[in-house]
């Protein structure tokens, strides 16, 4: 609990942004925190995943191959050790069961090795030898009766060991051979020994019994590493290689190794118990891993896919994610921003009306009272001093005069007065407007062009409160343009329900901060003459009409307003 | 001039006397009421020809009093007085019968002609008693 209360903490520190930061900078980081956060949680879980996997399948494999390649070995093992236990019994037999006079009788001898060739295969000889190493008799194919065997080192062992087994040589028409030799003890006391030589092709038939695929190799090896039989790879029949030899072990074993070739291999091997030999199998690791390594690959193509589709759908749904939100949060803050300004207005218009109306009656009294000063002077032929109190009289009545039309402005803005909606023609009431600032744009050799769409349609609207929109606009780029600048106006269908009027200037233009409180009343930047009013009283009357006021402008350049209005009004929002 | 016989009706009463006292000096026939009763009282006793109301009035209302004077009268034009812009009130008061409205702060050339105007367009003299 405590844990993921921090880990939630956590996470929650690191999603946290700075308040301050700038938009688009802050949902940048954002989308890329969110990113590397999902990424995270849905990719270590898969990594994880793939990792144990990835052991758990090379562990199962690995003891898939091993222990039938064990198997193996030991019953090719047994197999080599029946074989020469069969051998030596056979041997064991004529040594016991036949008399010394009777093996040392050559025709006697002849006729046992007959049989016993016939019986079993692989015999090439088979002679007798008495206690002091001399051949007694001989039967095969080599002249060896009265040699003497005394000082050789397998003579010695069957002496001591009763029992020999020689390791492979080159004998009789290059074929490698085996000794066998049997020591018997005969009642008497007395002592030969019955030697035969086997030819070894019955190895070679035993180790193409185990069913090895070509690229594996299965052989017999000495302690000392000669090879007893041929390897497909690694030599000849005594041929040596001490390296090939492997520890010392009377259980079958299995170990992963690179061979003389540097292939990785993996060898089985065991150690036959009462021979010097070593059966050897060497699969290539390759070969046995062909399956795993196929699966592996397999395994990577689906990680790697996943992790694509994961990182892809990850990115498409944070980007989604963070735009839609920015989306809601720009548009929150237009609809805070519009009902902040609208509150505003509505709070200034009132404040406006109210000192509108206040004012007024006060300026109803001078007004009537200046009139009265000016009733009695007129009626005094004789006032003195008539001239200057008429003047001063007259002062008073146009202060007063101006004191209406700022009311009259104030009211405007405070929006008192009702839409009244006709059906008219914006390219009139355009031209109609424009016209009051012929002489203006005159004066001051200012071009002003239009670009009336021909079609337009009628519209329903107020005319005089669009007068006043375009009114306004207009004044404000007579006031940015320079003498002998120009202003573009020109109107356009922008859709099926609405039409467009748009200024252009080539005037002095707004910086982007002007350009957030142009249409902020009392906002103003040519102090003194401005009364911060004009665009703000456009906005609200556009509003009202249904419409809205679209603003570009770049500083020194110029600035563009265009007014969006409806064909028909839905419903008209005047008080 | 003729004689017109007018009944000036605000609550301001600096603007009231002032502005009957030039209205007198052309020759009209003026007298002035500060809130609607006082209006009503006067209309009932001597019915002027013409009578100018303002809207705003504390008390009771402009309005009100143009309706209650044209309830009895309605033959007596009435010309209302509004603030400048409340052509909501102007409009509202012409619908109830009035004759016109006119903005404060006034031009009296104007209110002059307007009464003018009243008088000719009023039904002649038979007054419905």
């Amino acid at each position: 609990m405590d844990l993921i209360g921090r880990l939630k903490k956590r996470i929650g520190q690191y999603l946290d942004m700075p308040e301050e930061m700038t938009s688009p900078e802050r949902y940048k980081i954002f989308r890329r925190k969110i990113s590397i956060l999902m990424l995270l949680i849905t990719l270590i879980p898969l990594v994880l995943m793939a990792f144990i996997n990835y052991h758990e399948y090379q562990a199962a494999l690995q003891d898939e191959i091993v222990a039938p390649l064990r198997v193996l070995v030991n019953k090719s093992k047994h197999s080599f050790e029946l074989f020469l236990a069969g051998r030596l019994s056979t041997v064991r037999f004529i040594a016991s069961a036949y008399s010394y006079a009777e093996l040392a009788d050559e025709k006697k001898l002849n006729r046992i090795f007959r049989s016993l060739k016939q019986e079993f295969e692989g015999f090439v000889d088979l002679g007798l030898i008495d206690a002091n190493g001399v051949q007694i008799s001989y039967a095969g194919p080599y002249e060896l009766k009265g040699k003497n065997y005394a000082d050789q080192s397998w003579f010695q062992q069957v002496m001591v060991n009763g029992v020999f087994v020689s390791d492979v040589f080159m004998g009789y028409r290059k074929f490698p051979h085996v000794i066998i030799a049997v020591q018997h003890l005969a009642d008497s006391g007395e002592v030969w020994i019955v030697r035969a030589t086997i030819d070894t092709r019955r190895f070679d038939e035993l180790i193409a019994a185990m069913g090895l695929d070509a690229r594996s190799d299965a052989f017999l090896l000495n302690r000392n590493g000669v090879f007893q039989t041929a390897s497909k790879f690694y030599g000849k029949v005594l041929d040596q290689c001490e390296e090939c030899v492997p520890p010392v072990s009377f259980e079958p074993a299995v170990v992963e190794q690179k061979d003389r070739l540097g292939r990785d291999v993996m060898l089985a091997y065991a150690y036959f118990a009462r021979t010097d030999y070593i059966l050897m199998v060497v699969k290539s690791k390759a070969d046995i891993l062909r399956a795993w390594s196929h699966l592996k690959t397999n395994l990577l193509l689906l990680f790697l896919g996943s992790v694509l589709v994961i990182v892809l759908v990850v990115l498409r749904l944070t980007n989604t994610l963070v735009k839609r939100m920015q989306i809601s949060d720009d548009k929150r803050e237009l609809a805070y921003r519009e009902m902040q300004h609208s509150h505003k207005l509505s709070s200034i218009g009132r404040l406006a009306a109210g000192v509108a109306h206040e004012i007024n009656n006060p300026m109803a009294i001078i007004n009537e009272k200046a009139g009265l000063m000016k009733d009695l002077i007129d009626l005094a032929p004789n006032f003195a001093n008539r001239e200057k109190f008429l003047g001063m009289v007259q002062a008073i009545i146009q202060a007063v005069e101006r004191c209406r039309a700022i009311t009259h402005r104030l009211l405007g803005f405070a929006k008192r007065i009702d839409v009244v909606i006709e059906v008219l023609d914006v390219n009139e009431v355009l031209t109609e407007t424009a016209s009051f600032l012929e002489k203006e744009a005159f004066h001051r050799n200012i071009k002003l062009r239009f670009h009336l769409a021909k079609d337009l349609l009628r519209i329903a609207s107020d005319r005089g409160q669009l007068q006043q929109v375009f009114l306004n606009i207009l004044n404000n780029a007579f006031a940015a343009v320079n003498d002998g600048g120009m202003i573009a106006v020109a109107t356009f269908e922008k859709d099926i329900e609405t039409i467009g009027i748009s200024f252009n200037d080539d005037g002095k233009g707004m910086s982007e901060e002007t350009l957030k409180h142009i249409f902020e009343p009392f906002f103003t930047t040519n102090k003194g003459s401005g009364t911060g009013l004009g665009l703000s009283i456009t906005y609200g009357i556009v509003k009202k009409l249904g419409g809205y006021i679209d603003v570009q402008s770049k500083l020194g350049q110029g600035t563009r307003f265009v007014v969006f209005l409806p064909k028909n009004p839905k419903e008209v929002t005047g008080r | 001039m003729q004689d017109w016989n007018v009944l000036l009706v605000d609550d301001e009463v600096e603007f009231v006397s002032t502005l009957a006292e030039r209205l007198c000096l052309r020759g009209l026939q003026v007298r002035t009421a500060n809130d609607g009763e006082e209006a009503l009282q006067s209309v009932a006793s001597d019915q002027p020809d013409v009578v100018v109301l303002d809207v705003m009035m504390p008390g009771m209302s402009g309005l009100t009093c143009l309706e209650r004077i044209k309830a009895d009268y309605p033959h007596i034009p009435v010309i209302l007085l509004t603030g400048i812009g409340s052509t909501k009130e102007g409009l509202e008061g012409m619908r109830l019968g009035a004759f016109d409205y006119l903005m404060k702060p006034l031009r009296i050339e104007e209110l002059i002609g307007k009464i003018g105007e009243a008088m000719q367009k009023r039904p002649p003299a038979g007054k419905v008693e």
